[in-house]
């Protein structure tokens, strides 16, 4: 009787959230699917249009390229920033991880904005670099993929950190230590005995970047100023501009099966379970 | 002692206001088998750091053969040593961990197998070569740590509570296994542990740490037998303290008046007549006896049996309780709660402790 009533409850509890995923997230993504393949008529044209157009894979590649170079980028600063914290304990140790959580608090729109002020043709930097004797006319540090990736790579690097720092704080020093007192150097005991156990950590940070970053939207959209088409800014045109529905639609389901597919294949490699789920 | 292996002097570390070493000198000989005994917090890792290179002196010196090593990197001491928690390296198998040494030392392929087999064979673990540590129990873990610890003929071995982590019965076990390992091999240990049963039973020496000085040291015999301080007294083994006053005599013999109880005290203690000397005395020492067929008239309080032995708690009269250790098969008193009973003890029992 009490597993019956435990199960009611369970329910109960998790119907408010599920009624509401159900009604404005995956009835939405099934009507897509359905316009996907019905719009402007029943078949798989769109999808035929989407393959044949140059476009759209550049596009592709483009969206694939910049979520590639940021993890990467989120992965190397990311790591240092992870290691410094968990690896040199001191009174300021909470403070640097407050600091790694702050941006969560402000607005991807505005972190976005303020890298305009800053990498503009007259922003602070370029003017910075003017005034300093450095540059003799302003840089190009946006409207193209550069100005997209530092900040992206800005945007995401919280979500390398903080899987990367619950992994290296659960790694006790003691393997290191040990990896010396057995001859091993600094560099040895780091790279061989360190490093290898921080590769689950690594990889949930890096599946985390890399599937944010290949649907993200504002920071792609404000800083490549429309020269650099990510596919959900792809999509955006084709609904917006061109009111082709069918066309967005159908890019909307091929970027949600790649999706699908990059978890599927970290599967693999990563416990998808612990990186998504279960994070302390 | 002939040269000694290391030499520790006027070893000092502080944290803050704690001195976690405060003056160590401590030389180890070759091929000795050293434990460092002491409660929690006594500095016991600290020093065990220091000589393994993990932590830094802020005075003294520390030499390996009259070679100053004060401030070389660990991975060049040299020294072997086993952790409380193990520490094998989780992604590697237990093959690798135990060549892990060997393969830093870039010694060629065909002579880590060789050495690995060897270090393996001789914990008795060579069935498990190619597990994962997370899939050994605790034990074996152990013996894995000691076989890596040992595989590049280190100088010496470190062992910081190896076995604390263990339970009784296995805990036992690998006490001789260690001790066999040690005999054979030849190779310096220098042990930590707050378990004074492990240190009677497997040391040369016995060294007894407080608050990170060197409170007595000694072969486990000696540190039993003539404690210098209340301290020792205490922490190894059990005692029964007593004050007395010294009356009459100069040396060896002594007479001696504790609360109206006289006795004779046999000892190579230098004492003065009229000083208040504090003794300790062993609980096997003492004697239970009929009332007034000893020195002190007592009630017993409590009784508990321990198998072979048994122990009495008495109640001295108008002073102090005292604690008495006795094979069972003694039945000439049956102790039980209320009796009355008296106490001695035989001249040479007391120990002159060092005042406070
Ligand atoms: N990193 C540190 N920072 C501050 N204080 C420390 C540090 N390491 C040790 N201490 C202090 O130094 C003293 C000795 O510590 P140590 O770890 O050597 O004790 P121990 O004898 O090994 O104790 P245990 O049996 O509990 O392991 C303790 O008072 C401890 O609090
Ligand atoms: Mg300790």
């Amino acid at each position: 009787m009490p597993r019956v009533h435990e199960k009611v409850s369970y329910w109960m509890l998790v119907l408010p959230a599920l009624s509401i995923m159900v009604c404005f997230y995956i009835l939405p993504v099934l009507g897509i699917w359905e316009i996907a393949f019905t719009e402007p008529e029943t078949g798989v044209g769109n999808f035929v249009k989407m393959a044949g157009s140059n476009a759209v894979k550049t596009s592709f590649v483009i969206t694939f390229r910049v979520a590639a170079i940021t993890t990467v980028g989120c992965l190397i600063l990311g790591y240092i920033v992870a290691y410094a914290i968990s690896n040199f304990a001191t009174r300021l140790t909470p403070l640097m991880v407050a600091l790694v959580i702050l941006p969560f608090w402000v607005s991807v729109l505005i972190r976005s904005f303020s890298w305009i002020v800053l990498l503009g043709r007259s922003g602070l930097v370029n003017d910075a670099l003017i005034h300093a004797g450095m540059i003799e006319r302003p840089l190009r540090l946006m409207h193209n993929e550069l100005g997209v990736l530092i900040a992206m790579i800005h945007v995401m690097l919280p979500f390398a950190v903080l899987p990367m720092l619950t992994n290296m704080r659960g790694i006790s020093g003691i393997y290191v230590q040990a990896a010396r007192s057995l001859g091993a150097s600094e560099w040895t005991s780091f790279r061989q005995v360190y490093f290898p156990q921080t590769l689950p950590g690594v990889l949930s940070g890096a599946l985390l970047v890399f599937v944010l970053s290949l649907g993200f939207f504002v920071t792609p959209a404000l800083l490549g100023g429309g020269r650099v088409l990510m596919i959900s800014e792809y999509i955006t045109y084709q609904i917006q501009e061109f009111l082709n529905w069918g066309l967005g639609s159908a890019l909307s389901v091929a970027l949600l099966v790649a999706t699908a597919l990059v978890l599927l294949i970290s599967a693999r490699f990563v416990n998808l379970r612990a990186t998504l789920l279960e994070r302390k | 002692m002939n040269e000694p292996i290391l030499s520790i002097k006027n070893a000092v570390k502080r944290y803050g206001s704690v001195n976690a070493l405060d003056g160590v000198n401590l030389d180890v000989a070759e091929g000795e088998f050293l434990t460092l005994l002491g409660p929690s917090g006594s500095g016991k890792t600290t020093l065990l750091s220091a000589i393994a290179g993990f932590i830094a002196l802020d005075e003294g010196t520390l030499a390996l053969r009259a070679t100053d090593i004060t401030g070389k990197p660990p991975e060049h001491r040299d020294f072997g040593m086993v952790f409380q928690g193990y520490a094998l390296f989780p992604t590697m198998t237990v093959r690798e961990n135990v060549g892990f040494p060997l393969k830093i030392r870039k010694r060629p392929p065909a002579e880590i197998k060789k050495r690995v087999s060897e270090a393996l064979e001789m914990v008795q673990m060579s069935d498990f070569a190619d597990r994962m540590p997370s899939q050994l129990s605790g034990g074996q873990q152990q013996r894995i740590a000691l076989a890596r610890a040992m595989s590049f003929d280190p100088q010496i071995l470190l062992l910081d509570e190896p076995l604390s982590a263990l339970d009784k019965k296995l805990r036992a076990d690998l006490q001789w296994e260690l001790k066999d390992l040690h005999q054979k091999l030849g190779v310096t240990f220098i042990y930590v542990t707050h378990d004074q049963d492990e240190a009677l039973s497997m040391s040369d020496r016995i060294v007894i740490l407080k608050d990170g000085a060197i409170q007595q040291e000694g072969d486990p015999n000696t540190l039993y037998d003539q404690p210098r301080n209340r301290f020792v007294a205490d922490f190894l083994g059990k005692s029964n303290f007593l004050e007395a006053a010294v009356i009459a005599g100069n040396g060896p013999a002594y007479q001696c008046d504790s609360k109206g109880a006289l006795f004779t005290l046999n000892t190579q203690e230098p004492c003065r007549t009229g000083e208040t000397i504090t003794l300790a005395l062993r609980p096997e020492r003492l004697r239970l006896g009929l009332p007034g067929a000893e020195l002190v008239s007592a009630t017993v309080k409590q009784v508990s049996y321990l198998g072979e032995r048994c122990q009495v708690l008495v109640m001295r009269e108008g002073g102090e309780e005292l604690l008495i250790s006795r094979p069972t098969w003694k039945t000439d008193i049956v102790p039980t709660p209320g009796l009355q009973v008296s106490i001695g003890w035989d001249a040479d029992a007391p120990v002159v402790l060092a005042p406070a």
